[in-house]
């Protein structure tokens, strides 16, 4: 079976004075569809520089990258808008809402540029979307009148609007209290349920532990992927522990 | 994404920040306002300006003797005595293919009495021709005759503000006897009013009697002298013609060689109409371009405006691009943003423009002028500034890249 995304020997090189810098130093990596992977590091370890490959926002320096089985190497940035449009959704650590635009504004964004569906089409999914994600009677309010849990559940509905096959979430709880963390873990574990397949970064262990494979980077490299035991929930201790392995 | 969409989305960027795109128009409103104001005075000027010329003479030439030299000093336009009465009439009868009228033109000054009333003035003294040539009208009673030109006979018309001076409202003046200068002339009819000319001298203040009696009683002079004569063509496009047959036909009566100098100088309209016309053009063109620097002015706050939006917008251009706006998306949004911006300064500088100069033209009673193209094309000019100086700054935005977007602090 094809793997949903497959990375070979990715490098990014970033020229920084006269010593190049490797953020991504020959990475090769594949998930598959369905997987709940959590990408680890400590500040520096290369694993947003890799997440904005991923999700193409950023190109690699090189590498081949397969996305759904296409070639997103060296694409212009128009046709990486169009990938970005149809097959991708983000969640921003600070939501990254469209300011005084009502909450069903902004998840039917992504469709505006899509132009998939009529208005009336539109505006019928994005209410669902907001229903699904716990905001049902929030259609109006404006990102200042919501709760930073509530804008993140705004933004992963807006994530799932074109209905991507890949959800990229960039430490998505970093700017919330643990409570609504919990709920918006929770939120991405049912996604998961479903059958949409997330990719997240996060430094967190507690956070790293809701999901089912763990990455965990430094310099570039990938130090430990624990996809051989995968598909088992860890605890926050065993999360911990392979974090500490791996960098050991 | 279509056209509607990103209409809206630049639309609602406008609203979401109205203060300062109100301030931005500002430029705009100012700019199109002072340009359309300043076109329609300045052609309402020109406009009247030739009206009021048209009105000195149908397709009119000028002829006047040489000025009279002595020594180095040069006398006034019309003193010279090398013109007369039978040089206007031989114009008339030899050259009729190209003139339909020519008046002699003598004048003097009189003090015209009636009853105990008195009224100064220059008394004109011409031929029945200046009707047709000078473009008056009766307002009452007749115009002298030529019968009575060669007559001597000692008739006139006087203009409306000689009429009320002499006269009053009530009195009907055709048919009564005043005296110039001591001589009494009996008044055949009244002038309509011409009004004021572009000098803002009064064109009514007039009184007209043949030449031939003017000559005899009031210049009491023995010769055929005349000041002027007045040609009316039939066409201004045989003025050049009609020019080089008056000259050959003049330097052949005053017997002129070769060698000798023209004694005698033509003036058309047209000349006039040309220098007066491109002294105001100049005015205008000069005025137009102060007012489009203002727009111009207008187009850079525009600019400047659009950059600092995409620099405050940054993280939303990130977020647009990253949920899968392309840079031609991008690109249309801002610049869409900076076209609606100014033109709506642009109607509402119409607006403010169309309504100023009728408030000026009230004001200062100057006649105006709105032209529709001009009008429309300051419209579009608007729209055009908005084009031009909100290209760089929506280019700008579509060249960025959405992961410095969204890095930005």
């Amino acid at each position: 079976m094809d793997h949903l995304i497959e990375i070979r020997d990715m490098y990014k090189i970033y020229a920084i004075g006269d010593e190049p810098v490797h953020a991504l130093d020959g990475v090769s990596l594949s998930i598959d569809e369905g997987e709940f992977v959590a990408i680890m590091g400590s500040s520096g370890s290369g694993k947003s520089t890799m997440l904005n490959i991923l999700g193409c926002l950023d190109v690699p320096t090189k590498g081949s990258y397969l996305l759904d089985g296409t070639q997103v190497a060296e694409r212009s940035s128009s046709e990486l808008a169009h990938i970005r449009n149809r097959k991708l959704g983000f969640v921003f650590q600070n939501f990254n809402l469209l300011p005084r635009t009502t909450a069903i504004e902004n998840v039917e964004l992504p469709d505006l540029y899509m132009g998939r569906l009529s208005a009336r089409e539109r505006h019928k999914r994005a209410k669902m979307l907001l229903e699904r994600v716990g905001l049902k009677g929030r259609e109006y309010h404006t990102p200042s009148q919501l709760s930073g849990g509530q804008q993140q559940r705004v933004a992963i509905a807006r994530a799932l609007m074109n209905n991507p096959p890949v959800l990229f979430a960039d430490e998505p709880t970093g700017n919330l209290d643990t409570k609504s963390s919990v709920e918006i873990m929770n939120l991405f574990t049912e996604l998961s349920n479903e059958g949409i397949t997330i990719v997240m970064v996060t430094h967190e262990d507690d956070i790293a532990a809701y999901a089912k494979r763990h990455i965990v980077m430094r310099d570039g490299k990938v130090m430990r992927d624990d996809l051989q035991d995968g598909g088992v929930r860890k605890t926050q201790a065993e999360v911990s522990k392979l974090v500490k392995e791996a960098l050991a | 994404m279509n056209f509607a969409m990103i209409f809206k989305v630049a639309l609602r960027a406008i609203m979401r920040n109205k203060t300062r795109s109100v301030l931005t128009c500002i430029g705009i409103i100012v700019g199109i306002a002072a340009v359309i104001a300043v076109m329609a005075i300045g052609q309402g000027a020109q406009t009247m300006m030739v009206k009021q010329i048209s009105s000195m003479g149908n397709n009119l030439v000028m002829v006047f003797p040489e000025r009279r030299r002595a020594g180095s000093v040069s006398s006034g336009r019309g003193q010279g005595q090398t013109m007369t009465a039978a040089d206007a009439m031989a114009v008339k009868t030899e050259l009729a293919h190209l003139v339909q009228g020519v008046s002699p033109s003598v004048r003097a000054t009189v003090q015209m009495m009636y009853a105990s009333k008195n009224w100064s003035s220059n008394i004109q003294g011409v031929s029945p021709d200046v009707l047709l040539i000078s473009n008056w009208s009766m307002g009452e009673g007749r115009f002298f005759t030529e019968e009575e030109t060669e007559l001597y006979s000692r008739v006139c018309v006087i203009g409306t503000t000689v009429k009320a001076n002499l006269f009053g409202d009530d009195e009907d003046p055709v048919g009564k006897i005043i005296r110039l200068n001591n001589m009494t002339f009996t008044i055949v009819g009244v002038l309509n009013s011409k009004g004021a000319n572009n000098w803002g001298q009064d064109q009514d203040d007039v009184i007209m009697a043949p030449y031939t009696s003017v000559q005899r009683y009031l210049q009491r002079s023995k010769f055929d002298n005349i000041n002027m004569m007045n040609i009316s063509l039939h066409t201004m496009d045989d003025l050049e013609d009609a020019k080089r047959e008056i000259t050959a036909l003049l330097r052949q009566r005053h017997n002129l060689a070769d060698y000798q100098d023209d004694d005698f100088e033509m003036r058309d309209t047209t000349e006039i109409m040309n220098t007066i016309g491109s002294v105001s053009g100049l005015m205008t063109v000069l005025l137009t371009a102060v007012a489009a620097i203002s727009l111009l002015v207008g187009g850079i706050g525009i600019m400047n405006i659009m950059l600092v939006s995409v620099t405050e917008r940054i993280k939303e251009i990130g977020l647009r691009m990253a949920i899968g706006a392309t840079p031609t998306n991008i690109l249309a949004q801002f610049l869409l943003e900076a076209v609606v911006l100014s033109t709506i300064g642009g109607a509402f500088g119409v607006a403010l423009g169309v309504g100023g100069a009728h408030f000026i033209g009230w004001w200062k009673g100057w006649p105006i002028l709105i032209q529709m193209h001009s009008t429309f094309g300051a419209f579009f000019f608007s729209s055009f500034v908005g084009m031009f100086f909100g290209f760089y700054p929506a280019y700008r935005a579509s060249k960025l890249h959405p992961i410095d977007c969204l890095r930005y602090e």
